[in-house]
């Protein structure tokens, strides 16, 4: 898919500003990432491959080039926040986490486990470097709003990203939300929506048709950029963009795949919260080499 | 020993139910792990997807009863409570006889970790004016207190388990179940262990080890939190003089909340509750965590001893 916008192509050549990644360094960690997530779910013999595959380029990028955090201190309250409201993906926060170095190796391998830095649901009570404590899905946004509009307050330049489900948006709460948002004029909000158009049951088409996702935040009063969220310049751009929307908040619907870089989880229902047994284990190691 | 989930219990109702034409099924993205899809792939005209919008659910259910229809409708036990509210004022008020299922109840839920985890549903459901709350302790049991349902006019919650646990009742026994009546699994005269749902098999394996110490203990299955079954306690009072209450939820509000509040009131006897002591979950293998929270069969039997000793 085409992004709408922009046409500006970086290429793993054209090596960065100082200290952020290279497009191809960008891909790398993404397909590290990728391999940690599966390991992830496959040892706890559950949890959600679909929704963190979908969501890991978005977190990558968005980490590698833009998030202001510290691994040696993951509570500075000037840190910029990284909201992932749809907490079942936490595979993909704690691996990503784990690139940044804020968990170890050790750590994710509790994933699940009684005890474990790693919960099911990603939660700012037991991991490090997580900034909201998910798992009941809608509630995401009006947390990142809350702490906007504490920068706001605060005149600190500190921004708040949240990440979203497509089914995730059928909860009243996102768009309480986006209107409050749209109201306050925080332009220190920024939001992605994976748009994977799966959800828990079946597709969203015939769980709850989403019709146009992008049509609905504009209607809302918010910024608006659609893109394909496995394109890593596209993302890349994409952040750019968000970050020079300051007067009201930014949305970026990005196109994706559920279950994206292991053939038999993509756009498959059955891997939104399905772990994959051993053989199919060997399978998605060796395609994700 | 045969092990089933009790939420398949609840599958296995609707799908039995389904004769009835005003029997309507309502989701809200989680029909795979309810089983409500059970009825869903043989009555897709009868199943209303709402998507995941658990508020919306309550009050398009109510607008159904109110039209002839008899909606069931679930989701997990813990995002009913985000739709608390609407029960209250758009359901438990005017008394309308939706049926909620609220699956993935307590701690045994397991490694989805906390956010997943209710431990105050039974509490807050039964603080509602006309609300029937039920806790069924198997597959059979849920099956047929759940048909039972069909014919109730009130609203009612009900809470199913997400994890295998063992069958209690065969289909003979599980059919003389009544809504609002404990079930005496086991007579015994020194103390009364009253559980609900994934306790009480852990009650009865209690029991069982009891006896070998010499101690006779009553197991009643209470899978009907409100109405409460006042006069059972009231006899198991005189009988046993002493009580221990076990479930899958915070010690505060639910069955040994309800149960404390009969006694006080008019047997007074020693009671010990067995639950989760005012704190969250936590990610971890259902029956490991019990253990973790010294909610396991062991935790179950010291409870009863304690008790005796405060006769
Ligand atoms: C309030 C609430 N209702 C239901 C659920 C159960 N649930 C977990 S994930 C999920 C589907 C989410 O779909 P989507 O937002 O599209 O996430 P993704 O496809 O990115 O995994 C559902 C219904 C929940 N976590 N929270
Ligand atoms: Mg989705």
């Amino acid at each position: 898919m085409q992004p709408r916008w922009g046409t500006t192509v970086m290429s793993s050549e054209n090596e960065s500003k100082e200290g952020i990644s290279s497009i191809g360094e960008l891909l790398e960690t993404a397909k590290k990432c990728r391999r940690n997530i599966v390991e992830m779910v496959h040892r706890a013999n559950a949890g959600h491959p679909g929704g963190s595959l979908s969501a890991i380029d978005i977190l990558v990028a968005l980490y590698k080039t833009r998030m202001n955090v510290d691994p040696y201190n993951p509570d500075d309250p000037e840190r910029d926040r990284f909201i992932m409201s749809k907490g079942h993906a936490s595979p993909a926060v704690y691996a990503i986490l784990h690139e940044m170095g804020f968990l170890t190796a050790e750590d994710l391998t509790t994933y699940r486990v009684m005890g474990g830095v790693c919960q099911g649901h990603v939660d700012m009570k037991w991991t490090p470097g997580v900034d909201f404590s998910a798992g009941s899905l809608g509630m995401g946004l009006s947390f990142g709003l809350g702490t906007a509009l504490a920068a706001t307050l605060d005149g600190s330049p500190r921004t708040s990203y949240v990440m979203l489900g497509d089914g995730e948006l059928q909860e009243g709460q996102v768009w309480e939300a986006a209107m409050a948002a749209v109201h306050h004029e925080v332009g220190n909000l920024k939001v992605f929506v994976d748009r994977n158009r799966i959800q828990n049951d079946d597709f969203c088409e015939n769980q709850m048709r989403m019709f146009d996702v992008a049509a609905k935040w504009t209607g809302f009063g918010w910024a608006v950029h659609e893109c394909d969220g496995h394109d890593m310049n596209a993302i890349v751009e994409s952040i750019e963009w968000m970050d020079s929307i300051t007067d009201r908040p930014a949305v970026v619907v990005a196109h994706t795949i559920k279950g994206k870089g292991v053939s038999f989880m993509e756009d498959n229902p059955s891997f939104h919260g399905a772990a994959p047994n051993d053989e199919q284990l060997l399978i998605a190691m060796e395609e994700l080499e | 020993m045969t092990l089933v989930a009790s939420r398949d219990g609840y599958g296995s109702a609707l799908v039995k139910l389904a004769s009835d034409p005003e029997i309507i099924v309502v989701e809200a993205d989680l029909g795979k792990s309810t089983k409500s899809q059970n009825f869903r792939k043989l009555h897709p005209e009868r199943t209303i997807s709402l998507g995941i919008a658990e508020q919306n659910m309550m009050l398009v259910s109510a607008g159904l009863a109110t039209s002839g229809y008899k909606p069931f409708a679930s989701t997990f036990a813990i995002f009913t409570e985000r739709a608390f509210e609407q029960v209250r004022n758009g359901i438990a008020r005017p008394n309308i006889p939706v049926h909620i299922c609220g699956s993935h109840g307590g701690i045994h839920t397991g490694t989805d970790g906390s956010s997943a985890q209710s431990i105050e549903d039974l509490a807050i459901y039964r603080s509602l004016p006309n609300m029937v709350v039920m806790h069924p302790s198997d597959f059979n049991s849920t099956e047929q207190l759940t048909i039972q349902l069909a014919k109730t006019n009130s609203p009612s919650y009900t809470r199913t388990a997400r994890n295998k646990t063992p069958v209690i009742y065969d289909e003979d026994a599980a059919s003389k179940l009544q809504i609002g009546k404990g079930a005496i699994l086991v007579q015994g005269g020194d103390v009364a262990i009253i559980a609900c749902g994934v306790m009480v098999s852990k009650a009865l394996e209690a029991a069982e080890l009891l006896s070998e110490n010499g101690i006779s203990a009553t197991v009643v299955d209470m899978h009907t939190i409100k109405p409460l079954d006042r006069n059972l306690i009231s006899s198991l009072s005189e009988q046993c003089g002493c009580f221990v209450t076990a479930e899958d939820h915070s010690v505060i509000g639910g069955l040994g909340g309800a149960v404390a509040e009969h006694l006080v009131e008019n047997c007074p006897a020693p009671l010990e509750r067995v639950g989760v002591s005012d704190h969250f979950g936590q990610s971890g293998d259902g029956d490991e965590l019990l253990e973790e929270f010294s909610m396991g069969m062991s935790h179950i039997v010291a409870a009863a001893q304690r008790v005796i000793n405060r006769k």
